[in-house]
């Protein structure tokens, strides 16, 4: 199940956990990344806490837990080399997994189809 | 990103967009941020070969003296300036500095000696306070024109020289800092061997109704990206340039900003004629004594950049605080993070280990000799 936010992440929903990533529009919108911040493996967050940072030539921009949960991996690969995230940011360029607290949460957010509507 | 429609637009702006650029507002105007080739490529592309800029947002100023001598121009500027106007040949141009009675920065600024008048150049967030500032003060002595007629461009890099020499063979007897009227494809151009990247190049005045040929004929050569303010920032940080509003304003003086180079002997104590601009006292103080605080380099250990606004400490718990990161941010040639700051006198040494404040923890960090990239003018 793929999922969308409103703040351009996505999350690949198996069983509880989401594979949560930045979406093909954000990461255009930001440009070549130079550095990626990522979450420990074991932290908690509410839905709009500052999970990752992600920063490119120009500015920092912080990427937001989209739902409670628990950071259950992360994705080491996009520190060593952040332009993963450019090249395949739904894809190889994945930030986090999130054990969800609610795994009835993941409804209120958008599908796919109203992604593309918000994004033009 | 809405763009309001009550920015102003620079003459270029119909070609910016044909040419994919994506705008932001910039002091007051709808600017291009960045091309289709993003702000890394535009920048490594700039340092490898050349880069077009548009910076027709920033003020340009014909300084015309009422009695008809020059000579009377330049004595008008030096009361605004702590330079040497009057000393400035012909056919030659100055960096400069409006300062304000306490010693502080109103803008940076070019100064040239255009022969029966002087051509300056300002920073477009401060053009209408700047000539504002101009008229109070010389503007018995001086006629004073804002140029909003005409556009104004940068060709920087290493392939600057050869692609301006296509359209003019002359270019190439110019040296870093000298000025010249010329005439690109039939427009009557004003050009300096000067910009803000580090890399030899040069700023072009164009009519604002030729701007757009020139430019197209500019883009066609093939060493020629189109370079947005993105990428223009990352170059100027590297080149170790002061961007005014972060890392020089009202509340810094030139020798706080390690700018006394821009103020020439004939100004200093004991100089021909000294003295007589504004915050004279405070700044040939400081030239004699030391500020207390100075504008340093910065080089992180890490690859987080360090940026704007971070707190930089001597001890790795961010307990004694020694001054403030002003720019910052990734160089794409150095590759890695670079900053400038403000930091007291003592810690103000290249190597002294710092740490500087990024999201709650105290990165390593070292004072470091700017610039970052080695400049490359044709002196």
């Amino acid at each position: 199940m793929l999922k969308f936010t409103e703040e351009h992440e996505w999350l690949k929903i198996e069983g509880d956990v989401a594979t949560v990533g930045i979406t093909t529009h954000a990461a255009e919108q930001l440009g070549d990344l130079v550095f990626v911040e990522l979450p420990d493996v074991g932290a908690t967050f509410e839905k709009g806490g500052d999970a990752a940072t992600v920063e490119s030539v120009k500015a920092a921009s912080d990427v937001y837990c989209p739902l409670d949960g628990e950071i259950v991996e992360v994705n080491e690969a996009i520190t060593a080399d952040p332009s993963l995230v450019n090249s395949d940011p739904q894809g190889a360029g994945w930030f986090f997994k999130l054990k969800l607290a609610n795994k009835a949460d993941a409804d209120g957010l958008m599908d796919e189809a109203a992604y593309k509507e918000l994004v033009g | 990103m809405d763009v309001s429609s009550d920015l102003k637009k620079t003459p270029l702006h119909a070609l910016n967009l044909s040419l994919g650029a994506r705008m932001v507002p910039f002091a007051g105007y709808e600017m291009p941020v960045q091309y289709a080739a993003g702000v890394m490529k535009e920048h490594l592309h700039t340092r490898a070969a050349a880069g077009l800029f548009d910076v027709s947002h920033m003020g340009q100023v014909t300084v015309r003296a009422r009695s008809g001598d020059n000579a009377d121009a330049a004595r008008a500027l030096e009361t605004l300036v702590p330079v040497d106007v009057a000393g400035l040949p012909e056919g030659r141009q100055r960096y400069a500095l409006f300062t304000n009675d306490e010693g502080g920065i109103l803008d940076d600024l070019m100064i040239a000696n255009r022969g029966d008048h002087f051509y300056v150049v300002v920073n477009a967030a401060c053009k209408e306070a700047d000539f504002a500032h101009m008229r109070a003060k010389i503007g018995e002595a001086c006629e004073l024109t804002l140029h909003d007629d005409r556009a104004l461009v940068a060709l920087q890099g290493p392939r600057a020289e050869a692609v301006l020499a296509e359209l003019w063979a002359d270019i190439s007897s110019m040296r870093f800092m000298d000025v010249r009227a010329c005439d690109l494809h039939d427009a009557g151009c004003i050009v300096s061997r000067s910009g803000y990247t580090g890399e030899d190049g040069f700023e072009i005045s164009i009519p604002a109704d030729l701007a757009e040929t020139v430019c197209c004929r500019l883009l066609d050569h093939p060493d020629v990206l189109p370079i947005g303010l993105g990428a223009r920032d990352s170059l100027r940080l590297e080149a170790g340039l002061c961007l005014y509003g972060n890392d020089i304003d009202t509340g810094t003086t030139p020798v706080e900003a390690g700018l006394e180079w821009a103020i020439q002997k004939a100004r200093r104590r004991g100089g021909a004629r000294e003295g007589g601009f504004p915050g004279a006292s405070v700044i040939l103080d400081q030239l004699e004594n030391g500020p207390e605080r100075r504008r340093v380099g910065l080089r992180a250990e890490g690859r987080a950049p360090v940026r704007a606004g971070a707190v930089l400490a001597t001890d790795p718990e961010g307990e004694d605080v020694v001054g403030t990161v002003t720019s910052g941010g990734f160089g794409p040639n150095v590759d890695g993070p670079v900053a400038m700051g403000y930091v007291a006198t003592a810690s103000a040494e290249p190597g002294t280990p710092l740490y500087a404040g990024v999201r709650g923890k105290f990165l390593p960090v070292t004072v470091a000799a700017m610039p970052f990239v080695k400049n490359t003018f044709k002196r």
